[in-house]
């Protein structure tokens, strides 16, 4: 490797006595090291701040941590979350799907729904739910002009509960109609055509074309909107719905212990925020099959890399041991490093 | 097979084909070239009800693209009578356009099982021997994106003829590939038509034209310019258009 000249064919190297590896020693980064140090210290001087407060009971936070009502509270955030983003997920699909339809009276349908539940406030929503009963005191359905009808009690249906869904769930859809349609018009024109080509329904093309596509745009964005409905559900608390921050409120107004109660609440808030951020990785991870040629680490293999490869690429590891890669992502591992062979 | 009388189509303003008629015969390969802007892709589009014509007739084996007649009136076809129509003929894009979230397999017998609802087992076996055909026996599990360019296209070609198209149609089938891939794609397509297929090819494979193709259609401006036998109109054609591009690609 020594006296290339340019413009000289190099020889090239027998097939079995390759050059062998480099080893050279990598670049040091002692700012790394500087930065580390000096966030540590600010980390310390807050936990310390926080820890020596006079006036911030510990003890409290650990005492009311798995408090049965706080238990039960955070099963209620997590049942708002989990069924305001079903509805908030179905109903922005069929909107999304609408404001993308040939037929005029379903693309205007769709748009004024967006204008309207995005254009006011969830607050002033769920306070509108909560209190439909004062404009609409008695349900109604029915079929017109004939008896067979059914009435029920507007209160009676309208629990806090079903108040803080309604007025979350048909919020969530409107953003997240702007999100699937998002999705689907990343989806290449020539697919469509290619699935009409082989004579497939519009509802086929959707379903088993476009949609599986569009999943990978529309997966990340939802991921960000589920996280931040789990915070949203606070905003429940206006129609009374016993969720984590109302029964929160309620204790500490009882025995004032205000950001003892905080603490934790802002607790379960980032565990369960942490376990959706988890969740979503793996989500991502399944629809970018066939997107991309290798699959990009798990958290779980990314720490192992770390703590005892910390110089391996994940290219390797992936290539070689940590999973059961295929014979294709092996065979072109191989080939990648032939090439790129002996300059590296 | 194809019929075409005086077919006109425009988007907006813009006049992509000024009367195109034409005939090809069953078991007939005819391929259409011209320069890019000359309304050979859209033509093709047409026949398969991807673009709507404005003007003219055409027909696929007999039927009306697009359209039912009855006594003289003209009748918009609903777009299950379309889709119906359009699962009997193949077509092959330049871009491949296979569905890169299924293996090669899956995107073989997504039609038969979705639109002829076929049952799946026997699709698969029917798939794999498609598949076989075209060279990729071993590749059934495949994705797209672990494809060489060539490779999906044969996958492509294969997903066309899962149908049992009566008629397929290549728009510009070689032209996104690596030259070294071009030839195993035109192999296929010239098994295809060896079997009696027939054929519209849209390209610029003169080679291809010369020595598969029963007719030749020289396009330009929305206009056919000059049509013939392949090796007349490559060789001597007669217009002095067909003459200058000839030039510019030969």
């Amino acid at each position: 490797m020594a006296d290339l000249t340019v413009g000289q064919p190099v020889p090239a190297p027998a097939a079995r006595e390759r050059p062998e590896a480099i080893r050279a020693i990598p670049v040091r980064h002692p700012w790394r090291w500087v930065a580390a140090v000096v966030v540590l210290a600010i980390f310390a001087a807050v936990v310390y701040i926080f820890a020596s407060a006079p006036d911030l009971k510990w003890p409290v936070v650990s005492q009311y941590l798995f408090n049965d009502r706080i238990m039960s509270a955070v099963l209620v955030t997590l049942a708002l979350t989990v069924i305001a983003m079903l509805i908030g997920v179905g109903l922005g699909l069929l909107m999304a799907i609408m404001r993308l339809s040939v037929n005029p009276v379903m693309r205007s349908v769709a748009w004024f729904y967006i204008w309207f539940f995005r254009g006011t406030p969830v607050l002033v929503q769920l306070w509108f739910w909560f209190n439909i009963a004062i404009v609409l005191p008695k349900l109604t359905i029915g079929i017109p002009f004939t008896s067979i009808q059914w009435v029920g009690i507007t209160n009676q249906i309208d629990t806090p509960f079903m108040a803080a869904i309604l007025g979350l769930g048909l919020n969530e859809a409107a953003y997240m109609a702007e999100i699937v349609r998002a999705g689907l018009i990343s989806v290449e024109m020539g697919q469509t055509e290619a699935a009409q080509a082989l004579g497939m329904t519009r509802t086929q093309v959707m379903r088993r074309v476009v949609i599986p596509q569009a999943m990978r745009v529309i997966i990340p964005p939802t991921g960000n909107e589920t996280i931040s409905m789990l915070k949203t559900s606070s905003l429940a608390y206006i129609c009374t719905v016993g969720e984590l921050f109302f029964i929160e409120k309620e204790i500490s107004d009882a025995n004032f212990r205000i950001v003892e109660l905080l603490i934790v609440a802002s607790i379960w808030y980032l565990l369960l925020t942490s376990i959706l951020t988890f969740g979503q990785y793996y989500l991502e991870r399944y629809f970018a099959r066939g997107s991309v040629r290798a699959l990009p680490e798990t958290p779980v293999q990314r720490l192992r890399r770390l703590l005892f490869h910390f110089h391996t690429t994940p290219e390797e590891i992936l290539g070689a041991s940590e999973r059961k890669a295929t014979a294709e992502e092996i065979l072109a591992n191989v080939e990648r490093r032939r090439r790129s062979g002996p300059l590296r | 097979m194809v019929r075409a009388e005086a077919v006109h189509k425009s988007f907006g303003r813009n006049e992509v084909l000024r009367g195109i008629t034409l005939e090809v015969a069953p078991r007939d390969v005819m391929c259409i070239i011209g320069p890019s802007g000359s309304g050979k892709s859209t033509f093709l589009r047409c026949i398969n009800h991807l673009e709507k014509i404005d003007g003219g007739r055409l027909w696929v084996d007999g039927e009306l693209v697009g359209y039912r007649q009855q006594g003289d009136r003209l009748y918009e076809l609903r777009d299950r009578e379309v889709c119906r129509k359009r699962a009997e003929i193949g077509m092959v894009f330049q871009s491949f356009n296979l569905f890169p979230h299924m293996t090669a397999i899956e995107n073989v017998i997504e039609a038969p099982v979705r639109v002829k609802k076929e049952n799946a087992g026997v699709a698969r076996e029917r798939g794999r021997k498609l598949l076989d055909r075209v060279g990729l026996g071993d590749r059934l599990d495949a994705h797209p994106r672990q494809l060489s360019g060539g490779q999906q296209q044969r996958v492509a070609i294969a997903r066309a003829l899962a149908m049992q198209p009566k008629l397929m149609l290549f728009d510009e089938p070689t032209s996104a590939l690596d030259p070294e891939l071009v030839g195993e794609v035109l192999d296929v397509m010239r098994g295809l038509a060896e079997e009696g297929m027939t054929m519209i090819v849209v390209t610029h494979e003169m080679g291809f034209a010369r020595e598969v193709g029963d007719a030749l259609v020289f396009m330009d401006g929305g206009v056919i310019v000059e049509a013939g036998p392949p090796r007349e109109v490559l060789a001597n054609p007669r217009e002095e258009r067909t003459r200058a591009f000839l030039s510019k690609v030969l």
